[in-house]
This record gives C-alpha cells, structure tokens and sequence, in this order.
C-alpha cells in the first residue's frame, strides 16, 4: 500500500540523502521537471549511483524519467533499472505505443541486467486531456502497468482552466482516472498538492481524494507526508469493526458461508475488501503493533 | 557620593570610583546577545584610562564582543572566563591570540565558583534597560529592554563593587528591582547600552527542514513514551530550531494527552510563551529571554518568573530549578560512544560555543536528550571520542537522530519504553556505522598546540582541555 510517493529532485544529492530517513512509502527520484537540461546526465549517474549503493529500506523506488520523445529517456532506463529501481514513472502519458516501446526497452535492459523479466513495474502519470480520454487503454497496454497518477498542474494547463484551492477544474478527471484504473485492475495516485507549507489544506485535500477512491497521492514536499498518511490513517473505531469484519468472515468461510450477520448487520466480500483496505491502512500507519510497514524496529 | 543618588556623570568615572586598577576583574552579562554595547564601551574606557591585564568574566561572548580581541593585543585584557565563545572571538583565542587559559564555565558553574570563591569579582559592570537613582534596576522597561536579567544578579550580590549602565533613567523607586539598591554603588547613564532587535540572533524559529522535523518529532514521541508526560511535567529546550520544533509538537501532543506542565525554563522563547499562554504550562521561569515575544511576555505574563542564574542552576544552591526538570532538549556538536558531548569546539577543534546551560540541565534534569542531524556537511556526528568534553557521557540519556535514537546502557528502563512504543532505538555504536556508511571516515586533525582553554565542570573541576591549533 502506497498511501504516499514522494518526488526527490533527481539532482540534489542531499535530498536522496533525506529520502533514507523520510517516512514515504515510496520516493520518486525525478530526472525530468526538476533537472535542467544540462543536468540530466550528472542526475541520472547520481540517481543510478543512490539506487545501487543506498539502503532504502522497504520504501519503493521509482524513477520519473524523461519523456519517451526525449533522447533521454532510452539512457535513463538504462542506468536505473541495473541499479535497483522497482518502478518508472513515465511522464505524459498519451499513447500506447510509447509504453509498449517503453515495455520492450525494460525486457532488454532487464535480460541484460539479469533482473527476472517482467519485475519493473510502470505508474502512468496522467497529465494531458488525451491522457484522460484514453486512460483506460492505456493502464491496460501492458502487464507491467500497475498505477495510474494524475499530474493536475500540467493537465490544467492543457485544459486551458485555472487551477484552485477547492479543485473543482480535476474533479471529472479525477473520477475519470479512478474509474479507469479500477477498472483495469491498478492503481490509481491523486496529484500532489501545490501549497508547501499549507498542511491542514493537503489534508483536505487528501479526504478528499480519498473518499474518490484514490489508493494514494503524490507528494512534492516532505511537509506533505504528515497529512498525507492522516488523512490515510483509519479511526481506531474504523480499525476495530474491520478486524471484527475480516474474524467474522473467515469464520463464516471456515464453515463454508459467503455471507454471516455481525451484530444486525449482513457481512459479506464487498464488506471484507473494505475491511481489508482499513486493515491495510492501519499496518501502513503502525496502528497495529508488530506489523510495522517499514524497516523500524 | 550620597547613598540617595549613586548617579555618576560619565563612565570614566563610575571606572575611577570603583577603584579598579591593573590585573582586577570586571564581569558582564550577555541578556542583549548580539545588541550588547556595554562590554566594548567599558573595556574601551578602560583601555583609554590605561587599565591593563583586566580578567574578563562574561556569561558569555558574543560575535559583537569581537573587539575584545583589540583589547587583547594592546594588553587591557590578559584573562577571560566565559560560559559561551562565538566562533568570531573562539576563532583567534583559538590560534593562541589569549597567552593565559580561557577559563569556560557553564550558567550554574559560574555562580557556583563565585559562591565558593573560585571566581572572583572585582567590578559587574551590569547593563539595565531601566534603573533608578539609587540603582534599582530591570531589563523589563526601556528603550532596550531585553527582559530578564538573570545572569547578572549573581553578579550584583558577589562583585565588590556594582556599576549599573543604562539608557533609561526612571523615577525612584523603580516599581520591578530585578536587581535592589542593596547591590549597587554606582549608576550610570550611557546613549545606549545595545540594540534588543539584535537579542534573537539566528535560530529562535522552529526549523522548516523535514530532517530537523522528523528529529523533533521522533524527541517528541521519545518524551512520550518515557512515561514523564504527565501533569505537573517540566520541560527546558534551547533555542535551536530542532529544539524549538520539539516544543511545537510536545505542545501537540500535551493538547492531545489533555496534559498541563508545572514549568517551562530557562532561555525563554515566544514558543514556549506560546505553550504557557495556552495554559499547557502553568509557569515559566526565566533565567534569560531569547527573543522580543519572550521580553514582552515577562512584562505582562505574571506567571513568567524572572530567575538569577544561581536559582537556575547552581550547584552551589541549596537546590535549583534544573533539579526540578522532568526533560531537558539539548543539541550537540559532537556526541561520542560514551555520550560525552561536546558544544566548545568545532570538528576541527576551534572554539566556537560553550557549555551554557548545557551541562547543568544535563545534570538536573531526569531526562537530557540530546537532539541533532547524524551528519552535517558529510560529517559524522558520532565520534570515538570528542574533541572537547562539554557534558559528560553519564548525565546524557538519549541521541535522537533522523536514522533513530541512541540510548545510554545506563538507562534500559527508557530503552524498553521506547521499544514498546515501537521507536526506532539503536546502539550509538550502531548509529555510528550507519552514519560513516554514508560519509566514510573522515581523518580527524585536531588542535596539539598550547593549551587555550580549560573547561571547567559545574562542579569545579576541570573537565577537559582545548589546545591551539600549531
């Protein structure tokens, strides 16, 4: 469960420094928006060189590389994934063919690299008006698509809308992105929210999302990490009726029921995936002890 | 001079009345921080009156009390005791500038010695935003007002002789004495004795980088966990912005748990003016203010006590309020595998700060933890061994680092409370390792020239040693 994916500018070796201790559930280490142009080589070398010499811990490691119509992003994958990134981030995504070129770049570099094939997952960064329309097809053009992302900034910008506090402009898009992802069996991550220091309106903002059905959200500030997990965090009382939910069917499934009533109320699988999903939060936020998602101890 | 009115007409003469000749000592207090006048305006007078190898005792000397090093070279200054040494004066004491020992001490060592006569005073020169005729003074009014003046009322009860300087002369009798009439010999009225704009100097805002969050954040949970947060708690943080971030999510969590503390101490902040305003801390007792909402604050909170430096921390005391701390933040230089932490010295050994309150909250309080980045600038925070042993090892409890906390072998109470509370608890050796993992192991080059400073522990001991760099 990733309840937040923190951008790192690929190009800033303090900041990958931070990522050790900064308590993400995954990092994207960008080589694309954050590197300048005459940068790009010197960040992908550092990146490829933090990814293989660095103990993350049980944090996922993606890449934002460069767009596939860049010269770059053939050589980003190449210095990555050999070093341990787990997922890419591709940027803009509009089309199904660059993800299946994309696709068959990683079957090299992965045989080459002697990675098992097939191991280096795509999330899908959403961010134009084409990208919304097709978003479906696409989180189904490979088996290695497991999320879908929504970049609001760039995506506004396309639309030609003001973006704004209550985000009224990305509401469709943002349904549209999680219908989709649910839809073909993935993922789906809300866009980061914008103000650094505005805490209390990332967590809004995060409900939010949330209540759409998002799994996580994108994070451009490690001050947003905080909110972000709040507002994933389940009440204690949500906590103890899953627990209860999730005894009481297996339960029913050990003596051969689909279906068992707890206290009034009919339990059945719908009723057990939400429970789940509570439960899931709940090991993400250390809530239940002895099955803490990271590497404390 | 009639004992109605001590005022004298000019600082020449309140140095000549006080009899101060060759070899004595003159003592200053630091409550204006980087604003303070009075110390360069008085070793001025003193080299133009002909004064020579005055001893200097000063809580502490600032970056603005560079031009002591001018009253070095032409001999009106030969000795310095100091509770704290900006880098700017450390730096050329440090490359031997001073031919005799720097004598450090801490806020409660330095009432302790002159209680025990170790230390002795010949002349305080005392700032005061406000004094009366009589000597009756405070650093609550005034132009300049800096609010408590704390550590220079042991001056005013041990000096021989006291000069008040101030830049606001009110009516008799002063309505707040901070210091009495009792104390004092002479008044004098200067233009100005310093700039309060310049009281909070860098760091008194709670830091912003998630790093130094994540730190507080996990002391904060620490404190928790330690089974000390409970009603009547009593908390001491520096002025640093790690410190101050603790204070911001102690808060945080005192809200939460529904928790009221007894006291909040020492250098005083509009944080924890904050926190106390809030009810979350029934009182605060100043020794020292370090910013303009804390000068503010002990004008109008009557809940905000003005305390001596002796009340605060001597050992001398028959008690004092460090002996009544549950927790204690502190920062760190330099920590090493036995705990000793080091504030005096840079990593490559230069004088750059001091004990403070350091070493006697360390020493009072039931639970010191010292919070700091594990590298700074691709330095290790952990050592083998400190370049200079500011607070020892058995009066520290805990590291807090952003890769986890450190406990003393000596405290396995608190390391099994923070295990249960599922924090990240490592061995320092341990916290070490990670650290020079991503640093590698920088070679260490430290001063071995002459002996420059002594540090003396706050119970009047010597407690390490600082030499020049060759």
């Amino acid at each position: 469960m990733k309840r937040s994916l923190l951008f790192i500018p690929g190009n800033r070796p303090n900041m990958i420094q931070n990522g050790l201790v900064l308590p993400a559930d995954a990092l994207i280490f960008d080589l694309e928006d954050s590197v300048l142009e005459e940068e790009k080589d010197a960040a992908r070398t550092l990146v490829a060189s933090a990814l293989s010499s660095l103990d993350f811990g049980l944090k996922e490691l993606v890449v934002r590389i460069n767009e596939m119509s860049s010269p770059h992003a053939l050589k980003d994958i190449e210095a990555v994934v050999p070093a341990g990134c787990e997922s890419i981030l591709l940027p803009k995504t509009e089309h199904s063919d660059d993800i299946l070129e994309l696709d068959r770049w990683l079957d090299t570099v992965e045989q080459a690299s002697g990675i098992p094939p097939g191991s280096t997952s795509l999330i899908l960064l959403i961010e134009t008006a084409l990208g919304v329309e097709k978003a479906f097809e696409l989180a189904k053009a490979s088996r290695r698509v497991k999320a879908l992302a929504l970049g609001a900034e760039d995506l506004a910008a396309d639309l030609g809308c003001e973006r704004t506090g209550e985000g009224t402009e990305i509401l469709y898009s943002r349904t549209r992105l999680v219908i989709a992802a649910r839809a073909a069996g993935v993922e789906v991550f809300d866009t980061p929210f914008t103000d650094t220091y505005d805490e209390q309106g990332c967590f809004l903002d995060t409900v939010f999302a949330k209540k759409l059905g998002f799994d996580g959200k994108l994070s451009i500030s490690p001050h947003h990490l905080a909110p972000i997990h709040k507002a994933f965090t389940p009440s204690q009382e949500a906590l103890e009726n899953a627990l209860e939910v999730q005894q009481a069917m297996q339960e029913a499934q050990r003596e051969g029921r689909g279906a068992v009533a707890l206290r009034g109320r009919m339990i059945d699988m719908p009723v057990l995936k939400q429970a789940e999903r509570v439960i899931q939060w709940a090991k993400a936020a250390r809530m239940l002890k002895g099955e803490a998602d990271d590497e404390s101890r | 001079m009639s004992r109605d009115n001590k005022v004298v007409a000019t600082l020449s003469d309140a140095i000549r009345r006080s009899g101060l000749k060759d070899g004595m000592c003159v003592s200053f207090h630091h409550h204006l921080r980087e604003g303070d006048r009075v110390l360069n305006l008085v070793l001025d007078e003193c080299a133009r009156l002909g004064i020579k190898n005055l001893k200097v005792n000063a809580s502490a000397l600032m970056a603005c009390h560079r031009p002591i090093l001018k009253r070095i070279k032409d001999g009106t200054v030969s000795h310095i005791e100091c509770n704290y040494m900006h880098k700017a004066v450390g730096g050329p004491i440090s490359k031997g500038l001073l031919e005799s020992e720097v004598i450090f001490r801490s806020h409660g060592g330095r009432p302790a010695a002159l209680t025990r006569g170790e230390s002795v005073i010949d002349v305080a020169f005392i700032a005061a935003s406000t004094a009366d005729r009589a000597g009756n003074c405070n650093g609550r009014e005034g132009k300049a007002a800096f609010g408590s003046i704390g550590y220079a009322m042991p001056d005013a009860e041990m000096a021989d002789h006291v000069v008040i300087m101030t830049d606001h002369l009110a009516k008799y009798p002063l309505s707040t004495a901070s210091i009495d009439e009792r104390w004092v010999d002479s008044v004098v009225v200067v233009d100005s004795i310093g700039d309060p704009e310049k009281i909070m100097s860098g760091t008194t805002r709670i830091t912003r980088d998630p790093v130094g969050l994540l730190i507080a954040d996990y002391a904060a949970k620490a404190i928790l966990a330690s089974g000390l947060l409970i009603d009547g708690f009593s908390f001491q943080t520096g002025a640093g912005g790690i410190s101050l971030a603790v204070a911001h999510y102690l808060g945080a969590l005192m809200r939460e748990e529904k928790i009221t503390g007894s006291f909040a101490s020492g250098g005083i902040t509009g944080t924890l003016v904050d926190l106390h305003e809030e009810g979350l801390f029934e009182k605060l007792l100043d020794v020292q203010c370090f910013d303009r909402d804390a000068v503010a604050s002990i004008g109008k909170n009557a809940m905000h006590r003005e305390i001596s430096a002796s009340t605060y921390a001597s050992p001398a005391s028959k008690s004092a309020v460090v002996d009544h701390l549950d927790v204690v933040i502190l920062g760190a230089t330099e920590i090493d595998t036995n705990f000793n932490v080091n504030v005096h010295t840079d990593s490559n050994g230069i004088i750059m700060g001091g004990s403070g309150g350091h070493s006697d909250t360390a020493a009072g309080s039931n639970l010191s933890i010292i919070v700091a980045p594990l590298m700074r600038a691709r330095l290790p925070l952990i050592v083998d061994r400190v370049s200079t042993i500011s607070t020892p090892g058995s009066d520290v409890d805990l590291l807090v680092t952003q890769f986890g906390m450190a406990c003393h072998p000596d405290n396995d109470e608190l390391r099994l409370r923070l295990l249960d509370a599922n924090l990240p608890v490592f061995s320092m050796e341990a916290l070490k390792d990670k650290a020079e993992s991503l640093t590698g192991i920088p070679v260490r080059r430290l001063p071995e020239g002459r002996r420059v400073a002594s540090v003396i522990s706050r119970d009047g001991v010597l407690l390490d040693t600082i030499k020049s760099r060759v």
